[in-house]
């Protein structure tokens, strides 16, 4: 399944709140069928970032621009057809079965699909993350874990060309990070746009085609891992001593390992 | 039984206490009542039997729904016109139009001012405690409401001009269908219905809030509209119904949480059962009252209250540990 590239270009965006600037000047230019990681320190503003991509906040200055269309022109309901959103906290009010949790990724799409449409499109989330098991089971039940698989079903039923994924990994054990980390993989390699949050460091160098690091609210490295996650970003960055470990045949993936905190000076 | 029974059964459920509820009173109907002659039988039918079944089944129906709408707009089970004083806040906006005798002018201004009362109750809700409130700040705004609304309508009785006016005053402290005839059902009717309208308006974006407000929002729901339109619709029924039947509680916080284990608890979803279980509630209520021994009749309100605060209290007791 591929589908026509879409580009995100993102030009001076300033957000402020209150006196404190949260973002400042950030150009970038996303692809789809790229896995873009936003990293950085905590209060870095990645979550930030993310929200005004998402549309959920509206940037002072700058410009988000969807294919050449301004985000902030775009109907609601069309951008959110375009561009899904799973928050970083997400919130679960009610015990809705998985299956309804996952139709609500339909939303949108209210009136433009028929009812085979959006079973169908549920159906296929539901496999991919593999919560199909669950279908009549109420969220409320699940795990941690098993939740985060359906909250991710739920962005995954949208069929969107973009989706971000406030530290999506967050509460996963190893096992379900990685696959979480290959699904959203998986997307991009099929035409998907896929920006997350991450702290993670060796996950966001494996995944990832881009790495974008925040720090004060600004783009301070931009590039493929190795070129922007290098032990001198890591330092000015995170303030540690931390380095890659590869081996020459690329066969195994990077480890980023993390000796300590650097001296400051 | 599978889902889609639950509202076949509801409905007929309700047929059936339609039908007691026109049967059942001091006087006995016999069923040929329809096509006899006897004028007063069919005084009794027409003048006050019928409209107080009809006033129960919309009453009944438009404060499930209500009370489904305020649960999942605030997401908490907890909600309700009436524990969160929106009910009151309509009863304080009816009384001051009688205390300023200005409730004689038109048939219409006294329900108006419900309307507007209870709109203001839900627009200061909303400013009190947001969409995003905790079980505690909501009950805390809710006795805030109550509490000025109780209040000023005492003000009202004390400071009351008439014994007329305190009598009616009083009316509206317990909540009752006795007496209502059609042309309460007329002013009532057309503000509850077009309440109903605008809620039904608002199945999406209460299902969307299932994911919190930042999850509705990047599904493109305007929470904002949902607002205003939530506001404007409760508003319409709980003024509307509270303006001729006085304050009815518990309606909007029961009927949901029986339906929830019958429907599944999609906010959406839960609407059109609440409203159905409402009716059924409120009618069931109704003959209640009718049939228990003792000279004057229970007040419909107060019944519902001795069924509703217990019921309340289990609830809270039950969601003991998310309000620590």
């Amino acid at each position: 399944m591929t589908r026509p590239s879409s580009t995100l270009k993102i030009a001076n965006l300033q957000f402020r709140r209150g006196s404190r600037v949260v973002l400042d000047a950030i150009d970038l230019q996303l692809q789809t069928g790229e896995v873009t990681a936003v990293l950085g320190p905590n209060g870095a503003g990645k979550s930030t970032l993310l929200s005004c991509i998402a549309g959920l906040l509206r940037p002072e200055r700058g410009a988000i621009e969807l294919d050449g269309t301004s985000l902030f022109s775009l109907p609601a309901m069309q951008r959110a057809r375009r561009i899904a959103f799973l928050p970083q906290t997400p919130e679960i009010a009610w015990a809705v079965d998985v299956q309804t949790l996952v139709g609500l990724g339909r939303i949108p799409f209210h009136g433009l699909s028929s009812d085979e449409e959006d079973r169908a499109a549920v159906a296929r989330a539901m496999a991919k993350t593999e919560v199909a098991q669950w279908a009549d089971r109420a969220v409320t039940t699940l795990s941690g874990g098993e939740r985060a698989r359906v909250l991710l079903a739920r962005v995954l039923a949208g069929e969107s060309d973009w989706i971000l994924a406030d530290e999506p990994f967050t509460g996963l054990d190893p096992s379900h990070q990685f696959e979480a980390a290959e699904l959203l993989r998986s997307i991009a390699d099929h035409g998907g746009g896929v920006i997350l949050t991450i702290h993670d460091l060796t996950l966001a160098a494996r995944i990832a085609d881009r790495v974008v690091i925040l720090d004060g609210g600004r783009v301070v490295a931009d590039g493929p891992p190795q070129a922007a996650l290098t032990p001198q970003i890591l330092r000015d960055v995170y303030n540690i001593d931390a380095q890659w470990l590869t081996d020459d045949t690329g066969a195994t993936p990077p480890l980023i390992a993390i000796h300590g905190r650097a001296a400051r000076g | 039984m599978g889902r889609k029974w639950v509202i076949p059964s509801l409905v007929v459920l309700v047929a059936v206490l339609t039908v007691l509820s026109i049967a059942v009173g001091r006087v006995n109907l016999s069923w040929d009542v329809w096509s006899a002659q006897d004028a007063v039988s069919r005084a009794i039918l027409i003048e006050l039997r019928l409209p107080r079944a009809i006033l129960g089944l919309l009453v009944g129906a438009a404060l499930g729904m209500a009370g489904a709408a305020m649960q999942g707009y605030l997401r908490n089970a907890l909600a309700e016109p009436g524990t969160l004083g929106v009910s009151a806040m309509a009863a304080l906006g009816a009384v001051l139009s009688i205390f300023f005798n200005i409730a004689g002018v038109h048939p219409w201004v006294l329900p108006i001012c419900g309307v507007l009362g209870a709109m203001l109750g839900m627009a200061a809700l909303f400013v009190l405690s947001g969409s995003a409130a905790s079980v505690l700040t909501l009950v805390l705004s809710g006795i805030i409401l109550s509490s000025l609304a109780i209040a000023g309508i005492s003000l009202c009785l004390s400071l009351s001009p008439s014994p007329w006016a305190a009598g009616e005053i009083v009316r509206w402290m317990l909540g009752s269908l006795t007496d209502r005839s059609f042309d309460e059902l007329t002013l009532a009717a057309p503000l509850i219905l077009v309440g109903c309208a605008f809620v039904l308006g608002c199945r999406r974006p209460l299902d969307a809030l299932t994911l919190g407000e930042s999850g509705a929002r990047s599904l493109g729901i305007d929470l904002n509209r949902a607002q205003w339109q939530l506001a404007l619709g409760i508003g319409l029924i709980v003024g509307g119904s509270t303006a001729v039947t006085g304050i009815i509680g518990f309606v909007g916080l029961i009927v949901p949480h029986l339906m929830r284990p019958l429907v599944g608890s999609r906010p959406g979803a839960l609407l059109i059962p609440s409203a159905i279980g409402g009716a059924a509630l409120v009618l069931a209520g109704d003959i209640v009252v009718r049939l228990l021994p003792g000279g004057s009749e229970l007040e419909l309100g107060v019944v519902m209250s001795l069924i509703g605060a217990p019921f309340f209290f289990v609830l809270l007791h039950s969601m003991r540990r998310k309000l620590t």
